[in-house]
């Protein structure tokens, strides 16, 4: 029988500098692995021409990257996973983190960088889609931050 | 002691360090200030301090002193700490730190939580890094949350599982009958927790496999609401109806309708109905239909819809969006084996998509190309590949090149186009051939006698207008040097007349010679080719006798060393250089050598009366018969 992995095996967020976002772990793996993975994406993903697709092979793994402003979105799937939801799963997130923030800006992830995990474990679990629904995804993560604050408010102490 | 500044102050103040030196420092100063803090009783701060110390690790620095204060915040009772303190022990810890044992007693207090979103902190870290004790130790209580809770927690129980079984094979069994149940919630989010958990036992073990190939028609019911359901909003993405769920769906069908005829029939009609009716003006409708396409192929579909779905992926060729065109090569380069014909009748879209500007489609229209060149199609492919290669990407010409000699040696349809194909191959790409071609193609040449005359003439013509492509220079000068007689005749009905004179041959051989273009072996080649002339040609002997002396104290030990053997035979064997009977073989005496190292070949043919030439020559190069 096919031994199969997750459907995700990791989501890294990169600037265009090659500055680090947001790193999404779906397997575990060594901090040395963790480090050069994130070198090769991101000498990768920052040396494709304009005007190629969104796709690239890499290992036995497919990589999905899309740009949004100043973000570079990096998925890794497995190799027979579907290339073209893949870059729907970005999206969502994106749509997400859009809906958070409103208007969402490369500042706003690296200021709220705890916020932008948090909706992420909202919508992704163990490598795979948790929730279909936007809607859902959004209200749960108001649901938490609204619990978080009611306590705070109780304890009078900012969160963070 | 320094204060501690809050989360948003530290990011700042790191932001704007404008060295990397200056960033060390300050992150320095907040670790060291974190670190007190730890230390401390609890102080209100605790929450902050950690999501300091995580924004720190995500820099890239060391950030292992914060894992134990990533287990006590997740045992406290504050919801603030506790969210933080999960998410660091995902960032910090994972199954082979020690501390992660220490974490499953909250977990497992944290999954009975009478707060929902408590429940869902610690659901979310064991799918992320549960070890497989803790799976082991918890997977009752994920069992029991698959049963009786919310849909809430429910979705994320059953990717909890999946973890589990991913983790702990034998664990399967157990969430068997709930995963089974949860098929009939009506909840996206559920659903789609109990597919995947479905699709991951039934991959783990055939007789989970053979239980739910039961579910197949509840499957086919779920996917047919889908497809034909009204616009709902809650997942609605481009007029599709919850494309994520769907796309699992076809998945697990998939997996179930493999060599399976009767799951497989069971799922036909619906397969049909999602590969006609689904809108593919957009990306999301597109991975809906490759998923069915993939599912298609890979089930015991009839006859019928499986030429539907290569059609699909011939239209994917078509679609404007290069990523589409990317990944229906690489599905029609799956099946270009078992459905060839079906793959044939989109030969143009693909030859087309040579000429496409992204190099990854490329790539894959010439690994199809090249698979689907045939004994009937072979003339017109090759004319596009062989534009293909005058202008491919360096990348892929070595490829190109090797891939048109092989579909020419298999489907050539006659000799003459086979030599010229490869002629046009060396003369386009002679860099980026394999060594063999040289030889392969001197034996070619060799075998095709009635093309000798032709071969010749082109071969010169070529030498004339380049001397820079090694391989071409080489077959050119030894077909020079075997067949140089037919040349100086002239008489070729294949080509346009052209007068060729002694003099002519050996200038261009001399410039062969002389040329630094020209690598060792090459000028071996021609060194050789101007010594077999002796015996084609009557007023240049002297010539060619005071080519091969000057290389006698050629720098190069090779050159020198064959210089100085020619040299003995044309001292030695005068009488016989001119050995000939009735035919145009020329005899100097030996047998056809290929000595790839040094890239020589002597064709010669055996004579009885140069039997002791041939003795010479072998011993000179220390062969026996």
């Amino acid at each position: 029988m096919l031994c199969l992995l997750r459907q995700m095996r990791f989501l890294l967020l990169f600037s265009r500098q090659g500055r680090l976002r947001l790193q999404k772990w779906f397997t575990p793996m060594m901090d040395r692995e963790k480090k050069k993975i994130i070198r090769d994406m991101t000498t990768m993903v920052l040396s494709r021409q304009p005007r190629t697709c969104n796709f690239m092979q890499w290992k036995d793994l497919k990589i999905i990257y899309k740009r949004y402003a100043s973000l570079y979105f990096c998925l890794a799937i497995e190799s027979q996973e579907n290339e073209l939801l893949a870059l729907e799963v970005i999206h969502r997130y994106v749509e997400l983190l859009d809906k958070y923030f409103g208007n969402v800006c490369e500042l706003d992830i690296i200021f709220n960088f705890e916020k932008a995990y948090f909706i992420l474990d909202e919508f992704l679990m163990g490598g795979e889609i948790q929730e279909t629904s936007k809607q859902i995804v959004n209200r749960s993560i108001d649901a938490s931050d609204m619990l978080q604050e009611t306590l705070e408010e109780y304890m009078s102490k900012p969160a963070f | 002691m320094s204060p501690s500044v809050p989360l948003q102050e530290m990011i700042r103040a790191i932001r704007s360090a404008r060295t990397q030196c200056e960033e060390r420092g300050v992150i320095q100063r907040e670790c060291a200030a974190i670190r007190a803090q730890f230390r401390q009783a609890d102080n209100g701060g605790r929450s902050h301090n950690l999501a300091k110390l995580l924004y720190v690790h995500m820099l890239g620095y060391p950030a292992h002193f914060g894992q134990m204060e990533c287990v006590r915040m997740i045992a406290s009772s504050r919801y603030s700490e506790k969210r933080v303190g999960y998410l660091g022990a995902m960032m910090l810890l994972d199954e082979k730190q020690d501390a992660s044992l220490l974490i499953t007693n909250s977990i497992k207090n944290d999954l009975s939580h009478s707060n929902q979103y408590v429940q869902s902190l610690a659901l979310c870290t064991l799918a992320c890094m549960g070890s497989a004790e803790m799976c082991r130790d918890l997977a009752p209580e994920i069992d029991r949350l698959l049963r009786a809770s919310n849909s809430y927690i429910k979705k994320k129980a059953a990717l909890c599982a999946v973890h589990i079984v991913r983790k702990v094979h034998e664990l399967g069994e157990l969430f068997a009958p709930a995963a089974r149940s949860l098929l009939s919630e009506k909840n996206h989010g559920v659903l789609h927790g109990a597919v995947v958990l479905i699709t991951e036992l039934c991959e783990r073990s055939s007789e989970s496999l053979e239980r739910f190939r039961k579910t197949v028609p509840d499957l086919v019911q779920i996917m047919k609401g889908l497809v034909i359901s009204g616009y709902s909003p809650e997942h609605d993405v481009a007029g599709i109806s919850d494309p994520f769920l769907q796309v699992r769906l076809l998945r697990l069908l998939r997996i179930l309708g493999r060599n399976n005829e009767t799951a497989s029939d069971a799922m036909n009609d619906l397969l049909a109905q999602v590969a006609t009716n689904t809108d593919s003006t957009k990306t999301v409708g597109n991975a809906v239909l490759y998923e069915t396409v993939l599912t298609v192929l890979d089930i015991k579909s009839e006859s019928g819809l499986r030429v539907l779905a290569v059609n699909i992926l011939g239209r994917f060729l078509l679609n404007n969006d290069r990523n589409i065109r990317y990944i229906a090569m690489t599905s029609l380069q799956k099946i270009v084996g078992t459905d060839h014909n079906a793959v044939q009748r989109h030969r143009g879209t693909i030859v087309d998509c040579l000429k496409d500007q992204d190099a990854s489609v490329k790539r894959r229209a010439l690994d199809l190309s090249l698979a689907l060149v045939s004994a009937s199609n072979i003339r017109s492919m090759m004319k596009e590949l062989l534009l293909f290669l005058s202008s491919c990407p360096p990348e892929l010409r070595s490829q190109a090149a090797n891939g048109i000699f092989t579909a020419a040696e298999r489907y050539a349809p006659s000799k003459r186009w086979h030599i010229d194909t490869i002629l046009h191959v060396l003369i386009t790409a002679g860099g980026d051939v394999r060594d063999e071609t040289v030889p392969n193609l001197i034996q070619l040449i060799t075998n095709t006698s009635e093309l000798h005359c032709y071969t010749v003439h082109k071969l010169y013509r070529a030498l004339l207008s380049d001397i820079s492509q090694q391989s071409l220079v080489q077959v050119a000068c030894w077909c020079i040097g075997e067949y140089g007689d037919l040349l100086l005749r002239g008489d070729c009905q294949e080509v346009e007349p052209m007068q060729v004179c002694e003099d002519d041959v050996l200038d261009a051989l001399e410039t062969v010679l002389q040329s630094h273009m020209s690598s060792t072996a090459t000028r071996g080649f021609a060194l050789t080719a101007t010594m077999k002339l002796s015996t084609r040609i009557t007023d240049n002997v002297d010539r060619i006798r005071s080519i091969v002396s000057i290389y006698g104290s050629c720098i190069d030990l090779e050159l020198q060393q064959r210089a100085v053997e020619y040299n003995a035979l044309f001292k030695k064997y005068d009488h016989m250089r001119y050995a000939k009977k009735d035919s145009t073989h020329f005899c100097c005496c030996g047998v056809i050598l290929f000595c790839s190292v040094n890239s020589f070949a002597f064709n010669v043919i055996l004579e009885p009366e140069c039997e002791q030439l041939t003795m010479h020559v072998l011993t000179l190069y220390g062969l026996t018969l």
